[in-house]
């Protein structure tokens, strides 16, 4: 199934009566795996073997690289939606629905991933916070879009709404180079230990990659869920909105017999 | 040749609120046309989405021949809108503020010149910060912007308000000039005599939609003629 | 689009000139944040030297917030944000006018802070070459970023507290790498990454931002 078919407007709008939340065998079904994904990962974190150098905290792997590879996948998706929402062609209020939605989880996603990285850096860097390269990057995407999130918040039409936050979007994106290249030489001098260096490759057994690729699944599936479920909320809210506009013309034209 | 405007069930939406309610509208190339009705009925929001100001959300609709709905900005280019805010740089003089709408407008220079003197801004009022102005002063100056425009349409939202008489006069001898030059002119004003004395016909509006409509003018000061049948008679017309 | 930009940029600064408000309000504010430094960091112990081009680069991004405030709200009042839009001025040019007296003031201020700088800070002046490229690079940059959002919360209720939330954190590479070329400028040794890389790194930010304002103003302008 493509993406386009996954998210077409009809498969939710023809189902008679509207279902409450997403519905749907598919959002059902994504659901069940996600939920079922994250359940072996964490399984696969606890079995693993605490090390000599983080003690418990190595079985962190088991979820952060996954969510800030999840964040990352919103945020693109995000950029992606609102591109097709600014070509004219393919301009449908679900794209806009979608950016919003996965904006949003990317957003939960990044601060998770925040979090995450503290605590595992904690026991090598003795503190919470360093200005790890990846962790600030993940930091200043967190503000741009939470700032992007507060546009989407300020009550307006749905087009403009939808048309001011896509720009924001697309020029998010596109500056993440940008920062990535100011941040990363901007640590170079005083480079210490960084997350990417903790993350094992040779000398840890495959115990950790396969934690950390199921990790990678469950995250991702988990993230399609909650943006589903997301769309499906900001159509219902949508479809309100027309009902009421209906409601609203009746109103109106019946000053003019009155 | 293409109508100055053409509405066909125009619905426009001020947030959620449908400020125009299945709107049907004719005015011909050259007419002077007095737009009345209620407060809130929508004869502003009718005058911005004309302009291209505000979307039109359901239904046709077509301005000198362009399609309102998808030729916004070529609309806006060729259309004047005069509302109850000016448009104009409180900070800048009377004659920058006319020079830089004129030259953006793509007249000349003298164009804004010309105009000036036609408001009587010229002299020493020309200098003054618009901020500066009183009320009266600053209507002046935002007719002159509109004169120094010299668009094929002109929508004016009470350009009587807030004037002394001899600046309404000098309204409605703008208003005839332009038509006598093959302008456009939508026009509303609570001063319904004046309207009524300019426009050749007139528009009722009432909860977003037209709900009668009728010529008027010099020729015929008897009043409604055409009133479409079961619609409410117009109050207020000498 | 270039004729139009000229006029915007313009009117924009012949407003400036008779308000005076980036003289009389931004640039005062400006030295006060330099100030506020000083007090929050021992000014005898040499850390202002040390942190002096980071702690100018930050005032200067300040004031830039203040300085598109202020381009905005030339066009909040009396329906003369309407009547830009129905000028028949090519969007682009708008914005390209728009934020080039933005920049223009900016870089106004820059001058005027860095004399602030050596004044109150003590610190030698050296490589005014490096240091003059990198303002006006990063000036394009925080000019065009500026001028887009500001319009994007131009007509918005919340747009005092909604633009600096926007603005600030696509900022960060321009702080980041304007404060790096600095250094290196008033120090003369270049330590880490060369400055040729940030100078790339600002023009790339710089050219990005004009490149989106110049597609997206058009939008923005005339559906907000």
């Amino acid at each position: 199934m493509t993406t386009t078919e996954l998210f077409d407007e009809r498969a939710g709008q023809d189902r008679e009566p509207a279902p409450p939340a997403a519905g749907g065998a598919l959002t059902l079904a994504l659901g069940v795996a996600a939920v079922l994904a994250l359940g072996v990962t964490y399984a696969l974190g606890l079995a693993l073997p605490e090390t000599v150098e983080q003690g418990d905290h190595s079985r962190l792997i088991a979820i952060h690289p996954g969510l800030a590879w999840a964040s990352y996948v919103a945020f693109g998706v995000t950029a992606l939606a609102s591109a097709a929402w600014l070509w004219p062609r393919t301009r449908r209020a679900t794209w806009d629905h979608l950016a919003g939605a996965s904006a949003e989880v990317g957003v939960v996603f990044t601060a998770l991933t925040l979090v995450t990285g503290s605590i595992w850096g904690r026991p090598t860097w003795g503190v919470w916070w360093v200005w790890d390269a990846r962790l600030t990057l993940s930091a200043l995407m967190l503000a741009i879009y939470l700032g992007y999130l507060a546009l989407r918040r300020v009550p307006a039409a749905p087009d403009l709404r939808a048309g001011r936050s896509a720009v924001v979007a697309l020029v998010a994106v596109l500056v993440i180079p940008v920062n990535h290249f100011a941040v990363e030489w901007w640590r170079t001098l005083h480079q210490g230990r960084s997350l990417a260096q903790l993350t094992p490759e040779n000398d840890l057994d495959g115990r950790f990659i396969g934690a950390m690729a199921v990790g990678f699944l469950a995250m991702t599936l988990v993230y399609a869920w909650l943006t589903l479920h997301r769309m499906a909320v900001a159509r219902l809210e949508d479809a309100e909105a027309d009902v009421d506009l209906q409601a609203a013309l009746v109103q109106r034209r019946a000053e003019g017999v009155s | 040749m293409d109508p100055a405007v053409r509405l066909r069930s125009a619905v426009c939406l001020l947030g959620r609120f449908p400020a125009l309610a299945g709107l049907d509208l004719d005015v011909s190339r050259g007419e002077v046309v007095a737009v009345e009705g209620p407060n809130g009925a929508g004869k502003t929001t009718l005058l911005r989405a004309l302009a291209g100001l505000v979307p039109v959300h359901e239904g046709e609709a077509e301005v000198l021949g362009l399609d309102l709905r998808r030729s916004r900005r070529r609309v806006r280019a060729r259309v004047a809108l005069l509302g109850s805010t000016g448009g104009l740089y409180d900070d800048l003089s009377v004659a920058d503020n006319l020079r830089f709408w004129a030259r953006a407008a793509g007249r000349p220079q003298s164009a804004a010149d010309e105009a000036l003197a036609q408001l009587g801004l010229d002299g020493r009022l020309a200098d003054v910060a618009v901020g500066r102005l009183s009320t009266g002063q600053r209507r002046r100056t935002a007719l002159a912007a509109l004169v120094a425009r010299n668009s094929e349409l002109w929508l004016l939202d009470e350009p009587h308000a807030g004037l002394d008489a001899a600046g309404r006069d000098l309204v409605d001898s703008l208003v005839v000039g332009a038509s006598r030059r093959g302008a456009t002119v939508l026009l509303v004003s609570h001063e319904l005599d004046r309207a009524a004395a300019l426009a050749s016909r007139r528009v009722t509006i009432t909860g977003g939609r037209a709900t009668a409509s009728g010529a008027l003018g010099r020729m015929h000061p008897a009043g409604p003629v055409d009133v479409l049948p079961g619609e409410p008679e117009v109050a207020g017309v000498a | 689009m270039w004729r139009d930009a000229l006029l915007v940029a313009g009117k924009d600064l012949r407003i400036e000139g008779r308000s005076r408000v980036a003289l009389n309000q931004v640039l005062p504010f400006a030295v006060l944040v330099l100030v506020l430094f000083a007090f929050a960091l021992d000014p005898d112990r040499g850390v202002l030297v040390r942190a002096a081009a980071g702690l100018y680069w930050v005032a200067v991004l300040f004031s830039a917030l203040l300085a598109v405030q202020r381009s905005q709200a030339i066009e909040s009042g009396e329906g003369t944000r309407d009547a830009l839009r129905l000028s028949g001025l090519d969007p682009a040019g708008v914005f390209l006018g728009k934020a080039g007296a933005v920049a223009v003031q900016l870089l106004v201020l820059e001058v005027l802070l860095g004399l602030g700088v050596v004044v109150l800070y003590g610190v030698e002046p050296a490589g005014l070459g490096l240091l003059a490229v990198t303002g006006l690079v990063a000036t394009a940059g925080l000019a065009a970023a500026g001028t887009l959002y500001g319009v994007i919360a131009a007509g918005l209720r919340v747009r005092e507290t909604l633009l600096p939330l926007l603005l600030l954190p696509v900022l960060a590479p321009v702080l980041i790498a304007a404060t790096r070329v600095s250094e290196t400028a008033l120090s003369g040794a270049s330590a880490g990454v060369p400055a040729g890389s940030w100078l790339v790194l600002l023009v790339t930010f710089a050219v990005l931002y004009l490149g989106f304002g110049v597609v997206a103003f058009g939008p923005l302008l005339e559906d907000g």
